[in-house]
């Protein structure tokens, strides 16, 4: 793989009233598995169903019912832990964390406390050309998530779907290496493409598909050097947790107003309670949801019904054969196969159909040309009309048609952005399409020259301008398009022009 | 004789030579268990599935008749029985009818057995006497005065049935001895198999590492024949084993020649009954006639199987029983002007569970909390993999098999130790909690009659896997004791 070479960024200074203070972040990522079945049970994991339709004995903790492994979430596990450049933990447990809640039907949530499927990984996180910061991963586990208690549909009961109870989770935890509100944003994006490109998580933040658990804490400048310096959280400031968040957008005013409410505490001599806050957006302010104190004791231990999960590195390979590439070899590639900028390779690996449209573009053709087609006049036309890529009304093949019209001059550059908006609507074949329309530049000098002529007779005055100030050339080069009903090659006009001007 | 009092073995030959019909047989199930009703053993009784399903096995009979085809069977409450009240004998679970049938009486009735209803037991199996139950106590059919015995637990409702003749065959479940001590208690025979050998899905938890679900039945054999239909690798049970099932009874030749016999010293308890302490020699005795080797062995860690165990079972079972909340099914109480979920939650458990089960949820809670989990949990966790270790052990030495006594005692009498400290009830456990610790097999043999006219067992404990050979020499020690009492019908 290609390495990009890059440097760390600065760390987010916030001045207080009395000093400098910096930011130390870290983040556990609920990221759902991308599978047709449940963590445990043979139970669909369809969106959007009818409330308690995909539940069964095993999601509702009927007695007696027992869990059972599904070996396509721990592929998944596997494949994202790869993807993270994570080791892979052969031998993994399966914990009970043991609370009550009536959307959690066990009254236990099936984790991996003391054994993860994933071990220590790494994201590279770039926030400009250049600039990236390398956040290490701790571990990734697998876990159940739960249901949905339903508040607002009686005023005097409460109701539950289960649908969501026993769906695969990923949880995946870093070290605390974010240093800003852009860098966390930036994390969870980076993050979200990997996974996208793994087709281990759909990534859908509005659906809850992929919610973060941010943990906040100030420092002073310098502190959290001795902090890396000797791995010792000493140095560190007490932190806050700030639950369940499923937006960017909030993930950065969240951290930004809890930094500022820390380092006010902190400069009015208080001390930093830690806890656990919720993030309320309208408002804009971070809520105590619970402390320290009154934390869960969860109760963790072995749960008894699943035997260690025991997989060989024989099948991590051919997991590991099976990866495809990933955001950073792409863009890497990208960059020296088709000679786009960094800016450029960025978009165009966001997503990986994107990436894949623009290849094929690409294939054969000029990539820096390819590149900017593909952003400015496809993905511009496509965000104007709210599509995805995968709705565009342009194939890769009509596009890498218009693109062959313009490179063999047969038309000009202005007509090639009439031609897309015709494909665009109607479709076809650009060159059927082109011809048929008689869009075809003019490069046979000869009728060019008679135009030019022609111009030149009509206009003497012109003529006597142009030659004492040659800017204005220009305006016969346009009579002359114009003339031709913007057939004409504008660099053969250019030329004749400049000729028979005698500039 | 009436045709309820055979074994499964003898109703299955006379069904097959057409001497007896299912349907009499279960007729002849019915009558004696609605005779039986003072023992308060079947606690739901199904008559009309059992008289469907002896019809189907009459057409059903010759010489390709599954293995338990037409035998009439109890089932023990824990167990989950489509359609049928389930409720584990507690009151949490009142008027839960499941809709779904455990993988254990499923494969019973794919045999062929009829199921003539639910046996009694005490709730969610914690107890050894049958007097937690929320059906009241189940009565062990002997007696030798007037007062009325426990048939043991946790399964008393399946011993009392079946000492009794009200079926031919039970389910049971052990987790700590509640298969084999009941089975001790009123002269029967009960085995629990290797930890995986059975299916554990749709049988209501305890402490899931710990459970089993075994036969409780009138002879050796018959436990083999129902231990093969019971047995086998069930795909909804990750901790079920993914392995052959022997053919038990084929494996019951009668021949132990050669074969070593353990005697654990540790097993010696101080102030062990001299009757106990006579049968255990005995039964080695007669071990020894058979022609096996008797050995003396160590299993240094025995002293530290009962207070692991009641550290670990509760942990497991404060997790487990967690479900039961009033949100989805079972009980839950009726809620005051605005009372919210935790107040839910408290009534519901408060009146669901009784006082057994929620002292074992509480030191479960306890043991597992921030703080005494590795004094607890985790030290009990090591103490369980050094007393498997003991076993593994011996049987790496060449032991074939384990003697040791099933119970301190005889059956005592209901209520006797209801103002016991707890833990003299739990002491009952004290020779069979390390077998379930350990995972292996165990089965408790009826051998004599004490002094006071009240059945005596031994138990045999096997290597991993070895029910065969298990049966083998029980069935070697059941034939030598040549124990055929009965208990004389009062009810």
């Amino acid at each position: 793989m290609l390495d990009l070479t890059y440097e760390a960024p600065k760390p987010k200074v916030i001045a207080g009233a009395k000093h400098d203070w910096e930011l130390v972040i870290g983040m556990e990522i609920h990221a759902q598995v991308s599978s047709n079945a449940k963590l445990f049970s043979g139970a669909s994991t369809a969106f959007g169903a009818e409330p308690n339709s995909n539940v069964s004995f095993v999601d509702c903790a009927m007695p007696g019912m027992l869990p059972v492994i599904n070996e396509f979430c721990v592929a998944q596990a596997v494949r994202t832990g790869l993807g993270l450049k994570a080791r892979i933990n052969l031998f993994s447990a399966f914990d009970r964390k043991n609370y009550f809640y009536p959307d959690l039907p066990q009254g236990y949530q099936i984790s991996q406390l003391y054994h993860p499927i994933v071990g220590e990984g790494e994201v590279l996180v770039e926030l400009a050309p250049g600039i990236a910061r390398l956040v290490r991963i701790e571990r990734i586990h697998l876990e159940q998530d739960a249901g949905k208690s339903i508040h607002d549909m009686d005023p005097n009961l409460s109701f539950v779907d289960f649908n969501r109870t026993g769906v695969a989770l990923m949880e995946i935890v870093s070290r605390p290496d974010l240093r800003g509100p852009e860098e966390a944003a930036a994390y969870v994006a980076k993050l979200r493409q990997i996974l996208r490109y793994l087709g281990t998580c759909d990534g859908n933040m509005q659906n809850g598909n992929l919610r973060a658990d941010v943990n906040v804490s100030v420092c002073r400048p310098g502190d959290y050097e001795r902090y890396q310096a000797t791995q010792d959280f000493g140095h560190l400031g007490t932190r806050c947790e700030i639950k369940n968040m499923n937006s960017m957008r909030f993930i950065q005013q969240a951290i930004d107003y809890e930094a500022r409410r820390q380092i006010a505490i902190l400069e009015d001599g208080g001390k930093v309670v830690q806890e656990t806050r919720l993030y309320d957006p309208d408002r804009g302010e971070t809520r105590s949801m619970r402390s320290k104190e009154e934390a869960h004791d969860y109760r963790y231990f072995p749960d008894p019904d699943l035997l260690p999960l025991e997989i060989e590195q024989d099948w991590v390979d051919d997991i590991a054969a099976s990866m495809p590439e990933l955001p950073d070899a792409k863009k890497a590639r990208f960059m020296a196969d088709y000679g786009v900028t960094d800016y450029d390779a960025n978009v165009l690996t966001a997503e990986l159909d994107a990436a894949a449209f623009f290849e094929s573009v690409a294939a054969g053709r000029d990539g820096k040309q390819a590149a900017n087609w593909v952003i400015n006049e496809l993905f511009g036309r496509l965000n104007k009309q709210g599509l995805t890529i995968a709705e565009t009304p342009v194939t890769a093949a009509q596009l890498g048609g218009i693109l062959d019209l313009i490179a063999s001059g047969e038309i000009s550059g202005k007509m090639a952005k009439d031609l897309f908006e015709i494909i665009w609507t109607d479709g076809g074949d650009p060159a059927e399409v082109a011809a048929a329309r008689g869009m075809k530049q003019v490069t046979d000098t000869g009728a060019i020259e008679v135009a030019v002529d022609e111009i030149i007779a009509a206009n003497p005055a012109q003529v006597e301008k142009a030659k004492a100030n040659p800017k204005l050339a220009g305006w016969f080069v346009g009579q002359v398009i114009k003339a031709t009903g913007g057939k004409a090659n504008p660099a053969a006009v250019n030329e004749i022009v400049a000729k028979k001007l005698g500039l | 004789m009436n045709a309820n009092e055979l074994t499964i073995a003898g109703a299955r030959d006379a069904l097959a030579k057409g001497e007896l019909s299912a349907v009499d047989l279960t007729m002849a199930c019915l009558a004696a268990m609605d005779a039986g009703t003072p023992l308060n053993a079947f606690v739901h009784l199904t008559p009309d599935i059992a008289l469907e399903q002896a019809r189907a096995a009459d057409g059903r009979r010759g010489a390709d008749a599954p293995a338990l085809n037409g035998i009439p069977l109890g089932i023990k409450d824990l167990f989950c029985t489509k359609g049928v009240p389930s409720q584990a004998a507690s009151n949490i679970l009142k008027g839960f009818r499941p809709e779904y049938e455990s993988t254990v009486t499923a494969k019973l009735f794919g045999a062929g057995a009829v199921m003539l209803g639910k046996l009694n037991m005490d709730e969610f199996a914690m107890g050894s006497s049958n007097e937690t139950s929320c059906y009241g106590d189940a009565v062990n059919p002997w007696k030798v005065d007037d007062r009325k015995l426990t048939p043991g637990g946790s399964s008393g409702g399946s011993a009392a049935a079946v000492a009794a003749d009200l079926c031919l065959g039970a389910t049971g479940t052990d987790t700590g001895g509640s298969i084999r001590q009941p089975a001790a208690f009123t002269g029967i025979v009960g085995i629990k198999p290797t930890y995986g050998r059975v299916s554990r899905w749709g049988v209501v938890a305890f402490a899931s590492s710990l459970d089993q679900a075994g036969p409780m039945t009138k002879t050796v054999r018959d436990a083999a024949i129902m231990l093969g239909a019971m047995s086998g690798h069930d795909p909804k049970d990750s901790t079920s084993a993914d392995l052959a099932v022997p053919d038990f009874e084929a494996a019951l030749t009668g021949d132990i020649r050669g074969r070593k016999i353990g005697i654990p010293r540790e097993y010696r308890m101080d102030g062990m009954p001299a009757e106990i302490e006579a049968l255990w020699t005995r039964g080695a005795e007669m071990l020894k006639d058979a022609g096996a080797e008797i050995v003396d062995i160590s299993l240094p860690h025995t002293k530290y199987a009962l207070p692991a165990y009641y550290v670990i079972a509760p942990a497991e079972a404060s997790s487990n029983l967690a479900r039961y909340d009033g949100v989805r099914y079972g009980h839950r109480a009726k809620l005051g002007q605005g009372d919210g979920i935790v107040d839910m939650y408290e009534k519901t458990r408060a009146e669901g569970f009784g006082k057994e089960v929620q002292r074992r949820v509480m030191i479960g809670t306890y043991v597992l909390s921030a703080g005494f989990y590795d004094a607890y949990y985790n030290r009990a966790r090591r103490v369980r993999a050094l007393i498997k270790r003991d076993f593994d052990l011996v049987f790496a030495d060449g032991i074939d098999a384990i003697l040791t006594p099933a119970t301190p005692s005889s059956a005592f009498g209901l209520g006797e130790m209801a103002s016991a400290d707890p833990v003299e009830m739990y002491l009952n456990d004290v020779f069979t909690v390390t077998v379930n610790l350990a995972g292996l097999p165990g089965v408790s043999v009826p051998v004599a009659l004490d002094a006071k006219g009240l059945p005596m067992g031994l138990q045999l404990i096997g290597r991993p896997w070895d029910e065969a050979g298990l049966l083998n020499h029980a069935h070697v020690l059941e034939r030598a004791a040549g124990f055929v009492a009965k208990p004389q019908k009062w009810w």
